[in-house]
């Protein structure tokens, strides 16, 4: 492995426990990123993409079943750090996210000067009023106006608490920001400029993204490689070249010919049938109920198969 | 008595009677200042006109808080315009007695935004569809039924008998939703109106619901009002597209002639906005209009649209409210910049 990696994710698994049984939410993701790289990870709700955030940041519910696997952060696995190492040397020092609804998960009470400062006070122990002056470099650099620090999020727009939320995930300078849906509440024009902004950040700041969305169109904005995610399983990863070009897995092209597009002429097209349970998933290819290209090798569990540099788990590409 | 043989200015103006026409439309909702006197309206519909023709589609386009919801709500006769008329099937909405506003909530479906909130949780599909038909006065038990059942085949839930005893919440989604439409669709309505009918699917099914809105409306000759903030999905949809600003429809034209030949700056910003899947995407930044929408309490003076607006004509775009143009066979728009165009 280069030194340019960042992050690798070998083996993760996250498992539930259901009143029904075992949910399988993350089986089995290997994942690499670079130094700032953006990776876009899609897939259909409850195909794990969520799930996956929160074992990267050991934002854990009650219920987990099964947690393992290996994730290396700059070389050293933190996976086997206990949980009060991994809350002071990892999470918003190294690791930091931009939580699904953004925009709702700021707290009410507090000024949103003081949300985005605290991460600084706590992690990095600097008095307030230093930690105040980096949120306020934090909101300028994210396009909110200075002396908003000073208000509370009820009277911020829809557009202005996204940015926050990102100044929040940004203020200690991590190495990586894991953004769930970031967009996927906003107008257009609001979704556009958020764009935007994630793409000077990159450019400005060595950071990398993880982001996490079904909408594969404004992904598109941000990608550097994108991952398929299927039923708990990562089916592809390309670069965002390639795969928007000429996706390989079945699923992916399914998910591409679906996305109504508003300067083509093609008509899209929807996936016939519904995702497997995740309590007992199907044995062999997961997609295989649904796939238009299924075989008798489909019910053996698929390989996944390196193709120039692409990876796809399919038994079509042995 | 024959009418005068008129100049047929538009195609649409051809046909007959519209089902239902929105004349000069203001909804203005009372700010109160801690209960002593008013504080000032907010304007969240500013005199919006538009027809509607058996049959037609017509998708409403704005960002949210542009007033495209409070259009809708006074279209389904809940909230009550401050001006202005709605004349549904050459009936004033005004004048409706208690009986009339019964039999216009029969004649309009309504698609609700969030499946799941929109199907309450403690009853069966089969209750949930056989409310409208009671409300409605269908007295026998197996006409009811058999209505039930025509309208879940009509919406693909098959085989019915295993939906119908099922909750809300044993569906996927994209089944709510179509348990949604089944309910607006089962007393046999004219116009449907659908607000934002696949914000909330994911986007395989999204085209699943879009293809069944648009199967259902052509089966049934229906007028359908899309509400929508995804100019994408709109092509797939309906023949029309308002563009709302701020409380006014500021553009309206045929999807193709809008897509095309964008004539409004702000048209054009959100078409500019509206990315499709492209790698190139990455390298380029998108271009958006400076500022956010105006308060719909104290809007602009002139255009709306002015303090964003990179064409502004200082002097006339900031003064008076820009009128409606005509640019081409059923487009019309309205911006200054287009005064010349005739």
């Amino acid at each position: 492995m280069t030194d340019k990696t960042l992050l690798r994710v070998e083996n993760l698994k996250l498992y539930f426990r259901a009143s029904k049984g075992v949910v399988q939410a993350v089986d089995n993701v290997d994942l690499t990123l670079s130094t700032n790289e953006a990776v876009v990870i899609i897939g259909e709700s409850g195909c794990g993409k969520s799930s996956m955030a929160k074992a990267l940041l050991r934002l854990l519910p009650r219920n987990v079943d099964t947690y393992s696997g290996r994730v290396f952060l700059n070389g050293t696995d933190v996976m086997a750090l206990d949980d009060e190492e991994y809350r002071k040397e990892i999470r918003w020092v190294k690791m930091s996210m931009v939580p699904q609804a953004a925009m709702n998960s700021l707290n009410p009470v507090l000024k949103v000067g003081d949300q985005v400062a605290e991460p600084m006070m706590v992690h990095h122990g600097v008095t307030k009023e230093a930690a105040l002056e980096q949120a306020k470099a934090m909101f300028q650099r994210v396009g909110v106006p200075v002396d908003f620090v000073n208000r509370y999020a009820f009277e911020l727009s829809g557009g202005m608490r996204q940015r926050v939320a990102i100044a929040m995930a940004l203020v200690t300078l991590p190495d990586l920001v894991i953004l769930d849906e970031p967009t996927s509440a906003l107008d257009v024009l609001t979704q556009a400029n958020i764009m935007n902004l994630l793409k000077r950040i990159k450019k400005e700041i060595s950071t990398s993204f993880i982001l996490i969305t079904h909408d594969i169109a404004t992904s598109s904005e941000l990608a550097d490689r994108v991952a398929v995610m299927y039923a708990g399983q990562i089916v592809e990863v390309s670069d965002s070249y390639r795969f928007f070009s000429a996706p390989l897995h079945p699923y992916s092209a399914k998910l591409m010919a679906s996305v109504p597009k508003l300067r083509a002429k093609s008509e899209p097209d929807y996936i016939t049938g519904q995702p497997p349970s995740l309590i007992k998933p199907p044995t062999g290819c997961r997609f295989a109920a649904r796939c238009h290209k299924r075989f008798e090798k489909c019910s053996e569990e698929p390989p996944v198969i390196a193709q120039d540099g692409r990876l796809v788990k399919c038994w079509l590409y042995t | 008595m024959v009418a005068e043989p008129q100049v047929i200015e538009e195609t649409r103006a051809a046909r007959t009677d519209p089902l239902l026409s929105v004349q000069d439309l203001h909804v203005w909702f009372e700010l109160r200042r801690f209960g002593f006197g008013r504080a000032g309206y907010v304007r969240a519909v500013d005199g919006v006109s538009f027809d509607l023709y058996h049959g037609e589609a017509v998708a409403v386009v704005g960002e949210s808080g542009c007033g495209k919801s409070s259009l809708m709500k006074t279209i389904l006769g809940i909230n009550i315009p401050t001006k202005g008329e709605i004349v549904y099937d050459g009936k004033k909405m005004s004048e409706y007695s208690r009986s009339n506003l019964r039999w216009y909530r029969s004649q309009v479906g309504y698609v609700q935004q969030d499946p799941y909130g929109a199907l309450p949780p403690f009853m069966t599909i089969q209750k949930i569809l056989e409310e409208p038909l009671i409300i409605n006065g269908v007295k026998s038990k197996e006409e009811r039924l058999e209505r039930i059942n025509k309208a879940l085949e009509e919406v693909k839930m098959t085989p019915v008998d295993e939906f119908l005893p099922k909750f809300p919440h044993m569906l996927s989604g994209g089944q709510q939703q179509r348990v949604v439409i089944a309910r607006a669709m089962i007393n046999n309505p004219q116009l449907l109106v659908a607000d934002e009918p696949v914000s909330m699917l994911d986007a395989s099914v999204r085209v699943e619901i879009l293809k069944l809105l648009r199967g259902l409306q052509e089966r049934h000759h229906l007028a359908v009002i899309y509400i929508t903030h995804d100019l994408s999905t709109v092509r797939y949809f309906s023949e029309y597209i308002f563009v709302m600003y701020a409380g006014e429809i500021i553009e309206k034209a045929r999807v193709d002639d809008l897509l095309n030949n964008p004539s409004h700056p702000y048209t054009l910003a959100l078409l500019a906005a509206t990315s499709d899947p492209d790698p190139k995407n990455v390298d380029e930044f998108q271009e958006v209009p400076p500022g956010e929408p105006p308060s719909l309490v104290k809007p602009p003076a002139g255009c709306r649209f002015h303090p964003r607006c990179s064409h502004m004509i200082d002097g006339l775009c900031n003064v008076e409210r820009p009128k409606e143009f005509k640019v081409g066979e059923g487009h019309r728009v309205s911006c200054w910049l287009f005064k010349d165009v005739q």
